[in-house]
């Protein structure tokens, strides 16, 4: 007997779908054969842990829910926690670092101040203007060095076959960035390109085709961190005609567009995406969707061939929940997605101007 | 304190992963134990994960048919919060502080041992559907999670009947199988 028809039989069998003259038989079937009787075991703990995966999955997802519906309804709410308390905490805890560090900080600059008293020479007067002619001279040279600087050098080697793939931005500022996985389809090297225009190594992270996500983390020493992303991620459903807005890489510039939420549900009722009306390229995959808070709500992906200006996008929620089973699966994984927009009530174009320096183009190698 | 029948109700439902449940706990305690967490060097989203992962343990206990709850959900779900957030700290070798007293605790130390190897199961079968790939994750979370039936996923996923997909998902899950034992003799 083949392994699928058993899987059936068993799956059947444990779910208690056989009549009485087909159980018989099948248990007769596992007295008489000892190694049908062994995979029937195994297969039956199998399903149990699949089933019990199934109910962790749907608990899972109920906490989940639950958590953003109390949190849209105003129950629950980031707490504000009393500054001064926690200053006076912080000081309680590290009283006595403070106090070590301060005595150590005070005895060493009495002497350093001691030393430096006792071998300073003398300085002539005149010596005084020549030095400071050296430090325009510097000057000069280090501004001349910071124009050489900001022509960055492309590290993409010439003559390999790049193909401008999309668009993706920062969802951490450790340096992780989200696409779209169609963007990084087959790609043997993945550089992603700073709006400074500085071509940064990348790496993949996780990519899940289903929800058409993509983790990218820049592995280059060239890289800055910012100290803070000025966006955050959504947490509450985006109401229909919303106005939102786009920014990306249609071509070797970046391209603002804005429009509006059409649909809630994406092609042919999907619920992991949305329907945008707004003017999309080719090249504007894995771009940032952005409300008027300046929150991220989704990131697009496709537009419809056959209408104009119909486009579709992965909603927020896929990123949050791909994000939380990377997590759980691997503990060290430490990425955080921000909630809070320091955007909200800043002027559209401060906003973008804002948003724009986490906006990197992607640039895929073919292998 | 007495645990109240409507309070047993309630866990029992928890079990049941009812909705109306879930939220009501989640409305009287949260706050609780978020409060408990963020004045205790963690952030909004530790509290988040704490608690959720409490519940977790919550969800599990209920379903087990040999667990007797013996004092109140808020005193239960705060015990083990209050251990799984101490075992975070030293995990992260932050500075041990004095975490703040609750005149309340149960010991949950065998609870949550328990909880950490079923969720390691639940980690390798995880593993295991991350490996097994497209469109087979997809049509076995279509069955086993997201419960729909044969009819529903036939016409999702573009199968001519019911039929096809049946042996389609079985296909899926002989291969899912392999892996699972794989990785489960790796664990």
């Amino acid at each position: 007997m083949d392994q699928l028809q058993l899987a059936e039989l068993v799956e059947r069998y444990l779910k208690g779908e056989m009549d009485i003259a087909e159980r018989q038989a099948f248990e007769q079937m596992r007295m008489n054969q000892p190694e049908l009787d062994q995979m029937v075991v195994e297969f039956h703990y199998f399903l149990e842990e699949m089933d019990r995966y199934g109910e962790i999955r749907r608990f899972k997802s109920n906490l989940y829910d639950t958590h953003h519906t109390l949190q849209e309804s105003g129950e629950i709410k980031e707490l504000q926690l009393d500054t001064k308390a926690r200053i006076i905490n912080m000081w309680n805890k590290y009283r006595r670092v403070v106090a070590v560090a301060a005595s150590i900080a005070g005895i060493t600059a009495i002497f350093i101040s001691g030393m430096l008293s006792l071998f300073t020479p003398k300085a002539p007067f005149d010596d005084i203007e020549e030095l400071r002619r050296k430090v325009s001279n510097l000057e000069k040279q280090s501004s001349n060095q910071r124009a050489e600087f900001n022509r960055f050098k492309t590290k993409i080697e010439p003559g390999t076959d790049v193909k401008f793939g999309g668009t993706s931005f920062l969802i951490d500022a450790k340096g992780y960035l989200i696409t779209s996985a169609h963007v990084i389809k087959g790609a043997k090297k993945i550089y992603v390109q700073s709006p400074a225009g500085e071509d940064l190594l990348a790496e993949i992270v996780h990519q899940d085709q289903n929800a058409d996500l993509a983790i990218l983390r820049i592995n280059d020493a060239d890289f800055e961190a910012p100290r803070q992303l000025p966006y955050g991620f959504s947490q509450s459903q985006t109401g229909l005609s919303e106005f939102v807005y786009t920014l990306g890489y249609p071509r070797n510039e970046i391209v603002y567009n804005e429009g509006y939420l059409s649909a809630k549900t994406g092609l042919g009722g999907d619920t992991m995406s949305c329907q945008i009306s707004i003017s999309a390229n080719p090249g504007n995959s894995g771009g940032p969707v952005i409300n008027k808070n300046g929150e991220i709500i989704g990131i697009l992906n496709a537009r419809q061939t056959s209408a104009n200006g119909v486009v579709f996008a992965t909603k927020i929620k896929q990123v949050y929940q791909l994000v939380s089973e990377l997590k759980d699966a691997d503990k060290d994984l430490n990425i955080k997605l921000r909630n809070a927009s320091s955007l909200k009530g800043v002027s559209k174009s401060q906003q973008v101007n804002k948003v724009q320096e986490h906006v990197y183009m992607v640039k895929v190698v073919l292998g | 304190m007495a645990i109240t029948e409507q309070e047993l109700e309630i866990f029992r439902a928890v079990g049941n992963n009812e909705k109306t449940a879930i939220e009501s706990v989640y409305k009287e305690n949260y706050t609780l134990i978020q409060h408990f967490v963020v004045s205790n060097n963690g952030s909004e989203d530790d509290a988040r994960d704490i608690f959720q992962e409490a519940m977790m343990v919550l969800y599990e206990k209920s379903r087990q048919q040999d667990f007797e709850l013996t004092c109140q959900i808020r005193t239960y779900l705060y015990s083990v919060c209050r251990r799984l957030w101490l075992k975070k700290l030293q995990h992260n070798r932050r500075i041990e502080s004095q975490v703040e007293n609750f005149d309340r605790i149960v010991p949950v130390e065998e609870d949550i041992e328990e909880h950490e190897k079923l969720n390691g199961q639940y980690l390798i079968m995880r593993t295991a559907m991350g490996k097994i790939g497209e469109p087979c994750k997809s049509l076995i979370e279509a069955f086993y999670v997201h419960r729909k039936n044969m009819q529903e996923i036939a016409g999702y996923f573009g199968y001519t009947n019911a039929d096809n997909a049946k042996n389609q998902k079985y296909k899926c899950l002989v291969r899912l199988k392999k892996l699972f034992f794989a990785q489960y003799k790796n664990a």
